[in-house]
């Protein structure tokens, strides 16, 4: 696992206390909307999606840029790019 | 017989038009929103498309929406959900108003009993309102919300919620309201309410029973309190009840359509029965707001009787009508709203509640003028300790 500092975002999915699989679900919706290169931030209090996450980049061939803990007492900081 | 149906903020018919809206649901169109496939997928649109309408009669957005069982699920979603989602950043007090419905009494109970919550129950006048400055007093750094109701379904009165709202906000604190008793009746719109949160009800809007609905602003972050699936966004478990939240949509749709001219002719209405009573029946008591009142909402406490006993007796006349307070009532206790507003718990247990609807017309309120005096008086007659007090000179 990559841990990164804060990273500047284009765009925030919140999905802290939200069932799983919405860590997968509101992203995956979200990136559709980003244009290449651009960068998503989710927030999630799931421990699934530090897993999940970076497998759904590899997978779908999106970048996993890593997880931030900074400014998040409740929850995590995962940053993706979307490369296509 | 006659009826004259006055406790519609108990029960309400389903409007022909919300079950015509309804019924293909049920058979026809009966798949799972959450289902790839195109009966599913369908469905969901369906959905969207109803929460876009109960968005807008709230004037909200339509993701701002999430569907419940009912008002008091919203409710509790909003107090639970909320006070647990906030309390690692902000502390374990809770601000709600001593006349709240029970769903939301009951909650802020809940969260002082299993949380270790504090919780302020905010002391209100002789008419049910709440005092800004006490409001403001009761704010602490870990205070993670406030609740006041918008209106009230026992004593009809309406809140000023946009000056309690700007408190709130200029403390950080966010405020979720109960507007069970007003959406509908009285434009609700989160915007000029300025409020974080507000629960509604299918019923009090002619949709059916079992289905309500919470607004939260956007960004807000709730608990879920139905654990389960991705329903709702993942903010609500539980396949959702596609019939009911046809209905709500549709009930939104015709509430909003109608909201300018029903406000005027309930309130029209309210005047006349409550002018009438006050005429009619010595030593009654009227509550709650004179004008800050729901349209449709006119409530007494009337001197030497049961209102159970004077309910009963209306009811063989074909006048259905309330005490107020269901659960109070039936338990036999004084109920607390009336309590709050200072009533003595003698001249509480003779509590009457009459909520009326567009079904209602003028002939059913002289209806009610017409037996109730008698009622009231035949229950008097059978009192001893009214007869000695009229013997003894005294009143309310």
């Amino acid at each position: 696992m990559k841990f990164i500092d804060n990273y500047q975002a284009d765009a925030t999915a919140d999905l802290v206390y939200r069932a799983c699989p919405m860590h997968l679900l509101e992203p995956m919706e979200l990136m559709k909307d980003l244009k290449k290169g651009q960068v998503l931030e989710i927030l999630t209090d799931y421990d699934g999606a530090l897993e999940d996450i970076p497998a759904w980049c590899a997978k779908n061939g999106q970048e996993f840029i890593g997880i931030s803990e900074d400014g998040c007492d409740d929850c995590y900081k995962l940053y993706i790019k979307k490369l296509s | 017989m006659k009826r004259a149906y006055m406790d519609h903020a108990a029960a309400t018919p389903v409007r022909p038009e919300v079950l015509e809206a309804m019924l293909p649901f049920f058979v026809e169109r009966f798949g799972n929103p959450s289902a790839v496939y195109d009966l599913g997928s369908e469905i969901k649109e369906v959905m969207e498309e109803q929460r876009g309408k109960v968005a807008r009669l709230l004037g909200a957005r339509a993701d701002e929406i999430i569907f419940t069982s009912s008002g008091a699920e919203a409710n509790n979603l909003a107090i639970k959900g909320m006070a647990q989602a906030t309390y690692l950043k902000r502390g374990k007090h809770l601000i709600v108003s001593g006349i709240e419905h029970h769903s939301v009494l009951n909650s802020a109970r809940f969260l002082e009993k299993f949380f270790d919550f504090e919780v302020t129950f905010l002391p209100v006048d002789r008419y049910g309102r709440v005092d800004p400055e006490r409001l403001q007093k009761a704010f602490s750094p870990a205070t993670v919300m406030v609740s006041v109701q918008h209106g009230s379904n026992e004593i009809g009165t309406v809140q000023d919620i946009p000056e309690l709202v700007a408190m709130c906000r200029a403390a950080g604190i966010p405020f979720h309201t109960d507007a069970v008793a007003t959406a509908g009746q009285v434009p609700v719109d989160v915007q000029e309410l300025g409020v974080d949160l507000l629960s509604i009800s299918g019923p009090a809007l002619g949709a059916p029973k079992g289905i309500g609905a919470l607004y939260f602003r956007n960004k807000l972050r709730l608990v879920p309190q139905l654990n389960g699936g991705i329903q709702e966004s993942g903010r609500r478990g539980g396949t959702e009840n596609i019939p009911g939240i046809v209905g709500l949509g549709r009930a939104a749709e015709l509430a909003l359509r109608e909201l300018e001219g029903k406000a005027a002719y309930l309130a029209k209405l309210r005047d006349r029965l409550i002018a009438g009573v006050q005429k009619a029946v010595p030593h009654v008591f009227f509550t709650g707001h004179p004008e800050n009142r729901v349209p449709g909402h006119a409530s007494f406490c009337i001197e030497g009787i049961e209102g159970e006993a004077l309910i009963f007796m209306l009811s063989s006349q074909g006048i259905y009508a309330n005490t107020g307070s269901a659960c109070a009532s039936k338990a036999l206790k004084t109920s607390p709203v009336l309590g709050a507003i200072g009533i003595r718990p003698d001249l509480a247990q003779g509590s009457i509640v009459f909520t009326l609807s567009r079904d209602n017309r003028e002939q059913d309120v002289d209806y009610v003028l017409e037996h109730l005096p008698l009622a009231v008086e035949k229950l008097r007659s059978f009192s001893p300790v009214w007869r000695k007090k009229m013997a003894e000179g005294a009143g309310v």
